[in-house]
C-alpha cells in the first residue's frame, strides 16, 4: 500500500489510464482548432469533440446537442442561474424603469425613449407599457429562484450575485438528515418562479436529494429545473429524461477525467431552455458558451463518462460495501462519533463523520498520511465550521470534529482498513488529550457551562 | 498547509498531558474556549509556597497549533513563579512556534488559560486566607456582624 492513503475523491478525482490515454493524441499531433473548418487539423479536432459529446450524453440520457462545454462546473452553474434569470427573468426594478421611461416617452420629458431602455430587457413597446404599464404587461416575467441552502458556493453566489440584480431568491432549509422537503419546495413555488436549482449529491455530506421527485414537481408548475450533479454524474444513475432536468452542471475531474472541463446539460426539447450567454465572443456552443474548446480536455472528458458507465452498478455496490465496512468498523471501536447526512440516501464513497471532542484539523494532523477534509474552518479566516453541517442542525462543536471520507475507484481494502484502524486509535488519543472528553465522562453537561466564545 | 516543525513535534509528543486534582488548594484551573468556536484549553498549575509552579499540566481541544501552543506554555512555567506565568504574552508563543496570522488566536487562547489558572489559584489563596481569618475572630464578633 502506498502512502499516503487518497480519501478525498469528493474534492477531486485522480485521471483514469484511460482517460490519459484518449487524451495524450490531442495534446501532440492532433493539436486542431475545432472550430476550424478548413482543413483536417481541425476536422479531426472536431470529430472527437463530437465523440465525447456523444459520450457524455449517453451517461446522462442527453442528446448530444444538448451539451455544451464549460471551463467546468462553477462554469455551468453560473451560466444555469444567471444565463435562465436574464433570458426569463425580469425584476421589480426593470419594471419601474420601463414604466419611467415610458411615462417620459409619453409626455415627451425624455427624448428618444427608445435608446434608453436597457439592450437586456429586449425589444419592448413603450406605447404600450405607457398605456398598460410595465407590471401589467409583464405579469408573466418571473423574478423569483429558488434553491437549498447547502448548495455549493458556485450555485449560492451566483444566487446571492442575482439578488444584487433585483431578483428575489428563496434558499430553502434542509431537515437533520440533509435532504429538503418537497412539501417545503412546493410552497415555496408561485407564479413568479422561474427557476428551481437543487443539487444532486453534496459535496460535503454526500446525501442524494430526490431529484425525480423535485423534476416532477418543477415540471407540474411549469418551473425550469437545475441540478448541480458534479458530484452524482458516473457515481450513480442520472437520466435527465426519467428525472425531468432540464438543466445539469457537470464536472470532469470528479469523474476521473481533467481538470478545466466541465459541461452544462441544456434541454432541448419539452421545454426548449434558452439561456443568455455569459461569454460573448465566436458564437461557439449554440452561441451559449463562446471560445475555443478545449479538445483535450473534452476528449478526456467524453473516455471518463464512457469509463464510468462501464460497470457503474459493480462499483456502487463495491464503494457501498467498502464504506459500509469503514463505518462498522469505527462503530465497533469508538463512542460518540456521528455520521452527517441520511445513511441511505447518499453517494457510495462518501462518509462525513463528526468525531465528538476532537477537532477536525487536530485530526486530519494526526492522520497525515491519509488526505481528507474537515468541516472545522480552523484556518479560515472566519473561524466557523461548515455552512452545509449548520444548515443541517449540526452543532459547532461538532461541526468542527467533522471529517468528510471520499472513497473512489481506486480506493482498497486495504487502504479503508488501514485508514480506519489509524482513525481509531488517534480519535483515542486526542480524546485523551481532550478536556471535553473528561468533562463529558465525568457527567458534566458540556451545555451547562458559559463558554466564553472568542 | 504545512505546519511548523516545533508545532508538529509538541503536537506529536505533546509534554504535560493531564489533570490536576481541581479541589486542591494550591492548584489553580484556566478553561478557556469555547467547543462550539473549535478550541477549549485547560490549564492547570500547582503552586507551592513560595509561589513556585511546581507542576503544570493541559488538556485540549483544537487544532494543533492550539495544542501545541498549550503544550509548550506548561513547559514554559513549569518551576518558574506565578509572576512570570502572569507576565507571559501571547508574542512569545507566535515566535517560539512561528505561528502563522491565522494561528494567532491559538497563542492568545494559552495566554488567557495561563493567566485564568493564575487568577484561580491566587482566588483559592485569598478564599483560604479569609476563611482563617474567619476562624480566628472571636465568637461574640461573628455574632454581631451575623
Amino acid at each position: 500500500m502506498k502512502l499516503p492513503v487518497y480519501m478525498d475523491y469528493n474534492a477531486t478525482t485522480p485521471l483514469d489510464p484511460r482517460v490519459l490515454e484518449a487524451m495524450e493524441p490531442y495534446l501532440k499531433d492532433r493539436f486542431g482548432n475545432a472550430a476550424s473548418r478548413s482543413h483536417a487539423f481541425g476536422w479531426v479536432a472536431e470529430e472527437a469533440v463530437e465523440t465525447a459529446r456523444a459520450q457524455l450524453a449517453s451517461l446522462v440520457g442527453a442528446t448530444p446537442a444538448e451539451i455544451i462545454w464549460t471551463s467546468g462546473a462553477t462554469e455551468a452553474n453560473n451560466l444555469a442561474l444567471k444565463g435562465v434569470a436574464h433570458m426569463y427573468g425580469m425584476t421589480d426594478a426593470d419594471k419601474l424603469l420601463l414604466d419611467a421611461i415610458a411615462g417620459g416617452h409619453r409626455d415627451g420629458s425624455i427624448a428618444d425613449a427608445q435608446s434608453k431602455v436597457p439592450a437586456r430587457l429586449g425589444l419592448v413597446d413603450l406605447d404600450q407599457i405607457a398605456e398598460k404599464g410595465a407590471f401589467e404587461l409583464f405579469k408573466d416575467r418571473g423574478d423569483h429562484i429558488i434553491t437549498v441552502a447547502t448548495e455549493h458556493k458556485a450555485v449560492l453566489d451566483a444566487a446571492k450575485r442575482l439578488e444584487k440584480e433585483g431578483f428575489r431568491v428563496t434558499y430553502l432549509p434542509v431537515k437533520k438528515n440533509g435532504l429538503i422537503d418537497l412539501d417545503v419546495l412546493e410552497a415555496a413555488i408561485t407564479p413568479k418562479t422561474i427557476l428551481v436549482s437543487v443539487m444532486f449529491a453534496n459535496n460535503e455530506i454526500g446525501v442524494l436529494q430526490p431529484i425525480a421527485e423535485i423534476g416532477a414537481l418543477c415540471r407540474q408548475h411549469h418551473v425550469l429545473f437545475h441540478t448541480d450533479a458534479v458530484q452524482a454524474v458516473g457515481k450513480v444513475p442520472v437520466d435527465v429524461n426519467a428525472m425531468q432536468i432540464d438543466l445539469m452542471s457537470i464536472s470532469a475531474h470528479k469523474m476521473y477525467g481533467p481538470k478545466g472541463i466541465g459541461a452544462l446539460f441544456v434541454r432541448r426539447r419539452k421545454p426548449r431552455v434558452r439561456l443568455e450567454a455569459l461569454i460573448d465572443g465566436g458564437g461557439h456552443e449554440r452561441g451559449m458558451r463562446s471560445g475555443t474548446l478545449n479538445v483535450p480536455g473534452i476528449v478526456g472528458f467524453g473516455a471518463a463518462a464512457a469509463a464510468c458507465a462501464d460497470g457503474m452498478k459493480d462499483e456502487i455496490a463495491r464503494l457501498t460495501a467498502l464504506r459500509t465496512r469503514f463505518w462498522e468498523r469505527l462503530k465497533r471501536d469508538l463512542d460518540e462519533i456521528h455520521l452527517n447526512g441520511d445513511a441511505e440516501q447518499r453517494l457510495p464513497g462518501n462518509l462525513n463523520i463528526s468525531f465528538a471532542y476532537v477537532e477536525g484539523e487536530a485530526m486530519m494532523m494526526a492522520i497525515k498520511d491519509v488526505a481528507v477534509s474537515s468541516g472545522s474552518a480552523c484556518t479560515s479566516a472566519s473561524l466557523e465550521p461548515s455552512y452545509v453541517l449548520r444548515a443541517l442542525g449540526v452543532g459547532d462543536d461538532l461541526a468542527h470534529s467533522s471529517i468528510r471520507f471520499g472513497l473512489g475507484r481506486f480506493t482498497t481494502q486495504e487502504e479503508v482498513d488501514f485508514v480506519a484502524d489509524l482513525v481509531i486509535s488517534r480519535v483515542k488519543k486526542l480524546r485523551e488529550m481532550s478536556p471535553l472528553y473528561e468533562m463529558a465522562k465525568e457527567g458534566i453537561d458540556l451545555n451547562s457551562i458559559e463558554w466564553a466564545a472568542h | 498547509m504545512a505546519y511548523n516543525e516545533k508545532v508538529i513535534d509538541h503536537y506529536e509528543n505533546p509534554r504535560n498531558v493531564g489533570t490536576l486534582d481541581k479541589s486542591d488548594e494550591n492548584v489553580g484551573t484556566g478553561l478557556v474556549g469555547a467547543p462550539a468556536c473549535g478550541d477549549v484549553m485547560r490549564l492547570q498549575i500547582r503552586v507551592n509556597d513560595e509561589g513556585i509552579i511546581e507542576d503544570a499540566k493541559f488538556k485540549t481541544f483544537g487544532c494543533g497549533s492550539a495544542i501545541a501552543s498549550s503544550s509548550l506554555v506548561t513547559e514554559w512555567v513549569k518551576g518558574k513563579s506565578v509572576v512570570f506565568a502572569e507576565g507571559l504574552k501571547n508574542q512569545a508563543i507566535v515566535e517560539e512556534l512561528s505561528l502563522p496570522p491565522v494561528k494567532v488566536h491559538c497563542s492568545v487562547l494559552a495566554e488567557d488559560a495561563i493567566k485564568a489558572a493564575v487568577a484561580d489559584w491566587r482566588n483559592k489563596k485569598a478564599a483560604v486566607r479569609k476563611a482563617n481569618e474567619r476562624e480566628t475572630t472571636s465568637p461574640e464578633l461573628r455574632e454581631q456582624t451575623s
